[in-house]
């Protein structure tokens, strides 16, 4: 027995390059679509982590500009403004405060980092508190440095490995010509710290000149109390603003839904230009095959027969295309990331395509919904060619 | 299909084209008879509406007007036409067919496409049907070839093999031969006879040609959409 799947496979081949080139059309739709929803899914995923990661829920900053402050805290950068140590006296003494960590961001310009250069985080800390509020920071070798008047470092996984440092080696610190020796290099964490250097808090104070001066107090709320309240009271202090990092989320998010909207119906173009593609392929084989098709019915074929035989065309097309698709999606998921990194106002350290097994199944399910629904004119049409018709060799379109 | 009987009752059969405002009779009044067993060609010059007739009697086409029964059944003359739906199951019970152009599924060898036709309908005890039909036929050597590999005698013999898969009671063949050289010609029309004399098949073949139309046991001439017989 030969099946109506044979029949159709054997027929795609007939035309290879034209069949070669649909799957193409579809596979590109595939992977722009997987792609977008991976990265709707892998982009919250990855701002949440690094939220989370930061390890407070509150930060004090100096009066600015809020989303810039944000940006700053998330991103490293210039421009920074200060705040005088004292006030963490006063935030201490709120009962909602479970504990709070003073930082001193410093950025500096390292001509060799990158082609061009580029800016190289310098965080100033202070060990203990700082490594209670991030208990999930991890060794790869060393530790936390424990003089915070000392010249000693610690870095992110990213920075040591492009600075190719191993603990016990010495550090400068562009522009300012401070060196220091790594005491400690951090496991990854996908998130901002992992392109950081820790330096201690008083030394990065000396070095800028600004002594008892903070760029960011970090605050961790007591399990379960109303961060709202505590909003309000830390409002009263002056010359600061506070940044709830559930706001900067929302705010981020809302950037970045225009651009996915954007990116969307880009998709959504991209879909249907595969959809026409499908249709005129499958029509114009149809046509071509006219007499072919006919004369299935002289042989006992039904309509129903031929609308099956042409709409298992359809699906195998899809299903090459959307397999492909998927495949492409896969291998070129660290390409769709950098692309996107250029494109987006914000990106977040972790991966920001995120396609898993729900997502592959979601999508090609899909792009099956998309291909029946496309077959679905062109099978009706050879369905209904009257074998007399063939014969005659008068094409009734 | 063993006992002799009427295999197809044409009566009053009539069909008219329309083209534009002008009306054509392709097949004018026709009434005859054709028992089972029969072996008929039809001849008569180009335009006399031998093809007409052929697909009304296969049930390709809906007549106009008049009457047609298969094996006494009453198919046409209700006066309603038939659906589609409703001649492919009748065609696909009673008749095979083969044309000019062999019409092979050039994607598909030649076994594939005498089996093809059972991909759609099947009827029982036709289980080893294919392959006895391309020993009988000749092509048994050739079943992997494309139809393109092969030759247009092959190619009318494939045809008739899938046209005969399902064991129809009825073989139409419109000019069968009308592609082939004389000696190929001879060839198809001697396997249509043998068909006819070893399985009981009825052969309804249109031909242009006298020399193979002599071949058959009886002969029907078409002139101007009317029919006559033939004395052999
Ligand atoms: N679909 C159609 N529409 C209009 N006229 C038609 C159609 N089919 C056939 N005819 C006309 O009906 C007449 C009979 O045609 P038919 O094809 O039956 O002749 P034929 O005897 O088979 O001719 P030939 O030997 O050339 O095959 C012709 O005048 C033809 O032009
Ligand atoms: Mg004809």
């Amino acid at each position: 027995m030969i099946t109506k799947f044979q029949v159709a496979y054997k027929n795609l081949l007939r035309k290879k390059v034209r069949t070669l080139l649909t799957i193409i059309g579809i596979a590109l739709s595939a992977w722009v679509l997987v792609s977008l929803l991976g990265f709707n899914r892998g982009y919250e995923s990855s701002l949440n982590k690094d939220i989370d990661n930061m390890g407070f829920q509150l930060m004090i900053m100096a009066k600015g500009c809020p989303y810039e402050a944000a940006t700053l805290m998330l991103k490293g950068g210039t421009g920074l403004r200060y705040m005088d140590e004292s006030i963490m006296k006063e935030i201490t003494k709120e009962p909602e405060v479970e504990k709070i960590t003073p930082i001193f961001m410093s950025a500096v310009f390292d001509p060799n980092k990158g082609e061009s250069g580029g800016i190289a985080g310098y965080f100033g800390i202070e060990p203990k508190s700082f490594a209670e509020m991030k208990p999930f920071l991890k060794f790869k070798k060393g530790g936390w440095f424990t003089d915070v008047n000392g010249h000693e470092a610690v870095m992110g996984y990213e920075a040591a490995e492009l600075e190719q440092r191993e603990v016990g080696d010495m550090i400068l610190m562009p522009e300012k010509n401070v060196q220091f020796k790594v005491a400690g290099i951090l496991e990854r964490t996908g998130t901002q710290d992992d392109g950081t250097i820790f330096v201690p808090l008083k030394t990065v104070q000396t070095i800028f000149n600004r002594p008892n001066e903070l760029t960011t107090i970090g605050i961790k709320l007591t399990k379960g109390v109303d961060s709202g309240r505590l909003e309000e009271k830390l409002y009263k202090l002056p010359d600061v603003q506070i940044v709830s990092l559930a706001q900067v989320k929302e705010t981020i998010m809302k950037l970045i839904s225009t651009a996915k909207v954007m990116v969307l119906s880009i998709a959504m173009i991209a879909i249907l230009i595969a959809m026409v593609g499908v249709i005129n392929t499958i029509l114009t084989s149809v046509w071509e095959r006219f007499q072919e098709i006919g004369i299935l019915k002289t042989i006992g074929a039904m309509p129903w027969d031929i609308f099956k035989l042409i709409w298992i065309e359809t699906l195998m097309l899809c299903t090459a295309g959307g397999v492909l698709g998927v495949i492409i999606a896969l291998i070129l998921s660290r390409v769709t990331d950098m692309v996107m990194r250029r494109v987006l106002p914000y990106a977040p350290g972790g991966g920001l395509v995120l396609i898993d097994l729900k997502l592959i199944i979601i999508t090609l399910i899909g792009i099956l919904c998309i291909g029946l629904l496309s077959g679905i004119y062109p099978a009706w049409r050879a369905g209904r060619i009257r074998p007399l018709e063939a014969i005659r060799g008068e094409a009734g379109r | 299909m063993s006992e002799k009987g009427v295999s197809i009752e044409a009566t009053g059969l009539t069909r008219i084209y329309t083209r534009g405002i002008e009306e054509v009779v392709s097949v004018n009044n026709v009434s005859f008879q054709i028992n089972k067993r029969d072996f008929v060609s039809i001849i008569g010059p180009s335009g006399s509406g031998k093809t007409t007739l052929i697909n009304l009697l296969g049930c390709l086409d809906n007549p106009t007007a008049g009457e047609l029964r298969l094996e006494g059944r009453p198919i046409f003359g209700s006066g309603k036409p038939l659906s589609e739906r409703a001649l492919t199951k009748i065609r696909r019970e009673t008749f095979g067919y083969i044309f000019q152009n062999f019409y092979l599924i050039p994607t598909l060898s030649v076994r594939e496409n005498v089996m093809l036709p059972l991909t759609f309908y099947r009827k029982a005890g036709t289980e080893n049907e294919a392959d006895k039909l391309l020993v009988l036929l000749g092509i048994d050597h050739r079943k992997d070839h494309l139809p393109g590999q092969i030759s247009g005698g092959e190619m009318q013999r494939v045809a008739i093999a899938r046209a005969m898969v399902n064991k129809p009671e009825i073989l139409l063949a419109d000019e069968p031969t009308g592609n082939l050289d004389t000696k190929r010609s001879e060839e198809i029309v001697q396997v249509l006879l043998k068909l006819n004399r070893d399985v009981g098949l009825t052969v309804i073949m249109v031909t242009h040609n006298q020399e193979l139309a002599r071949y058959a046991g009886r002969m029907l001439e078409m002139k101007d959409g009317h029919i006559s017989e033939i004395k052999v």
